[in-house]
């Protein structure tokens, strides 16, 4: 049994073996691309970051695309998940370029 | 062809999202990696809805059912980006956030119900599917409770609330909710596995409120950055599930670049994160400093305060979380443009961690027109320090309080603070003695150099510029 799911786990690795690098890689760019930013930047990326994190609105897309249009239920969530998406990110890059506006007013 | 392109789309915007996080970082290119990014998040989107093809080669269907989504999410996050205040920032960062998480959880609910429907895949790649499906559910879920709380605890809706032994139970509703995951990826069966999974749900939820109900207003920060980061991750457990790399690279992006934004502020605050999440702060630094002398503190008048500063040559004004919950920029830049027409001097000093989020503050006076030369940084202000006149602290505690400097017990010690001392005279506006959210003394108040003026910031800002207009 133990065996079966060390193999199983093995296999996993292998199946997905691109995409573990692709995670690998892209922590350590996030870790990077952030390391240097000054204090006063603070709220205006992590607002910017939290716009970004709505790419999850193409997953919301594909849902809905794909949804029988029978299914009421899968349609209401579906439509529901894409407004909530939506709002994330369109209001998350107003509001981030809000503030900027602000700090690039100052010169 | 299409979807070769929409290849091409994909790639093109998680090259965005990498540059727009990294234009981030100066502020001269903020705004327009902000920009270049929500152009990529513009072509994804629209590459998505036109160009998607599902296995069997066809194109997305319900296109009205996603335009009305789209349309209807625009107007809602633009008229509610454009409305709020400058000085509401912090809960509108967090409520979107929160709406983000809903959202990736929604997307592992039908991709549930759409796996039951068909019956569970019986092989290990089912395990696989569930193991990703649930990673999604509980950390979108907890992004959506946590940061609903977060919203409400800063618009003031919601108590602080915790219980004895609040830590113990939030560990358990996580290890049940991992458990119960892992124990039906790993055991599918139609009958047990639905009821189950509501129960991950609901237990994934509850879990987000307890984890950030005894927070402290001033630690939302920091808990809005990791919750940012947890979305992120949710974001990519869709993009897995789906095979989509876009999500998947902004979802790890995302969750990789929050976590080091959480450290980061932690660090400039000069706190552990484990510290921020257990709330144990000040515990025995508190108890250290109090038992110091207390001493006296003196008042001063409104009338003083107001002759002292309209005959200084230098003031420094020196902005603070009071400040900001008082919604006092704009009497501020009015006082500092009535001092300036008497020839006065007037600049403010900015610690990095001022206001109710690390750069806040900056925002805050740009939003009331005050003129960025006017803005010291740190360090030049404590250069400037020794040849002012009177320093006016406007709600700004633990950021000049010099234990930062003097006491190794101190909660505090070693945060970089700002030495008002060095001037001539300080003037401390608070609303009351008690000690700001570090739970600390401030042996500032008790110098012989500093007077206090109780009350409200604004308040006493329209008072002492009505004080000064009738010397």
């Amino acid at each position: 049994m133990e065996g079966s799911y060390m193999q199983s786990f093995f296999q996993w690795i292998s199946t997905n073996e691109q995409i573990i690098y692709v995670l690998i890689l892209i922590i350590f760019l996030g870790f990077i691309v952030i390391s240097r930013v000054p204090a006063v930047l603070h709220t205006p990326l992590m607002s910017h970051a939290n716009a970004i994190s709505g790419v999850v609105i193409i997953g919301a897309i594909i849902v809905m695309g794909r949804a029988d249009a029978n299914n009421y239920i899968a349609l209401v969530l579906g439509l529901l998940a894409v407004i909530l998406g939506t709002v994330n990110v369109v209001g998350g890059f107003v509001v981030t370029d809000r503030m900027l506006e602000m700090f690039k007013k100052k010169k | 062809m299409g979807v070769s392109i929409l290849a091409l789309v994909y790639i093109i915007a998680a090259v965005t999202f990498i540059m727009g996080l990294k234009m981030m970082s100066h502020p001269a290119s903020a705004r327009q990696g902000n920009i270049v990014a929500g152009a990529g998040m513009l072509a994804a989107i629209f590459g998505t809805i036109f160009l998607y093809r599902n296995d069997d080669g066809s194109l997305l269907g319900n296109k009205l059912w996603i335009f009305g989504g789209i349309i209807i999410g625009t107007i809602i996050g633009v008229m509610a980006a454009k409305r709020v205040k400058m000085t509401a920032m912090p809960e509108m960062v967090s409520l979107f956030n929160g709406l983000g998480g809903a959202s990736a959880t929604l997307i592992s609910v039908i991709e549930f119900n759409h796996l039951a429907d068909q019956g569970f895949p019986a092989d290990k790649s089912g395990a696989g599917i569930m193991a990703i499906l649930f990673s999604g559910i509980i950390l979108g879920n907890i992004t959506f409770s946590g940061s609903m709380i977060a919203w409400g605890k800063l618009s003031g809706k919601v108590k602080d609330f915790s219980f004895n032994g609040q830590h113990i139970v939030n560990i358990i509703l996580l290890v049940v909710s991992i458990g119960l995951s892992i124990y039906i990826s790993s055991h599918l069966q139609a009958t047990t596995t639905t009821i189950l999974f509501y129960v991950v749900f609901l237990l994934s939820l509850l879990y987000g409120i307890f984890f950030v109900m005894p927070i402290g207003g001033a630690d939302m920060p920091v808990v809005i950055s990791l919750l940012n980061s947890l979305s992120g991750l949710s974001a990519a457990c869709g993009g897995f599930l789906y095979d989509n790399k876009v999500v998947f690279t902004g979802g790890i992006l995302v969750g990789a670049a929050g976590t080091i934004l959480t450290v980061l502020m932690c660090k400039a605050m000069n706190r552990s994160l484990t510290n921020v999440l257990i709330g144990s702060f000040g515990g025995g630094g508190a108890a250290a400093a109090a038992a110091g002398e207390k001493g006296q503190h003196k008042e001063i008048s409104l009338n003083d305060a107001a002759v002292v500063m309209s005959y200084a040559n230098k003031v420094m004004i020196v902005p603070g979380y009071g400040l900001a919950v008082a919604q006092a920029q704009h009497a501020c830049h009015e006082l500092e443009k009535l001092l300036e027409s008497k020839g006065v001097q007037v600049k403010y000093a900015i610690h990095p961690v001022a206001g109710r989020m690390p750069g806040h503050m900056n925002v805050l006076l740009a939003e009331a027109d005050v003129s960025y030369d006017n803005l010291l940084e740190m360090e030049t202000a404590n250069e400037e320090f020794p040849s002012t006149d009177v320093v006016l602290i406007l709600g700004a505690n633990d950021v000049v309080n010099p234990a930062a400097k003097s006491n190794p017990a101190s909660p505090i010690y070693g945060m970089p603070i700002l030495d008002v001392e060095q001037a001539k005279m300080v003037i401390v506006n608070k609303r009351s003695m008690k000690p700001g959210y570090a739970g600390i003394e401030n042996e500032l108040f008790y110098s012989p150099k500093t007077s206090m003026l109780f009350g409200d910031a604004k308040k006493v800002l329209q008072d002492l510029i009505t004080e000064i207009k009738t010397l």
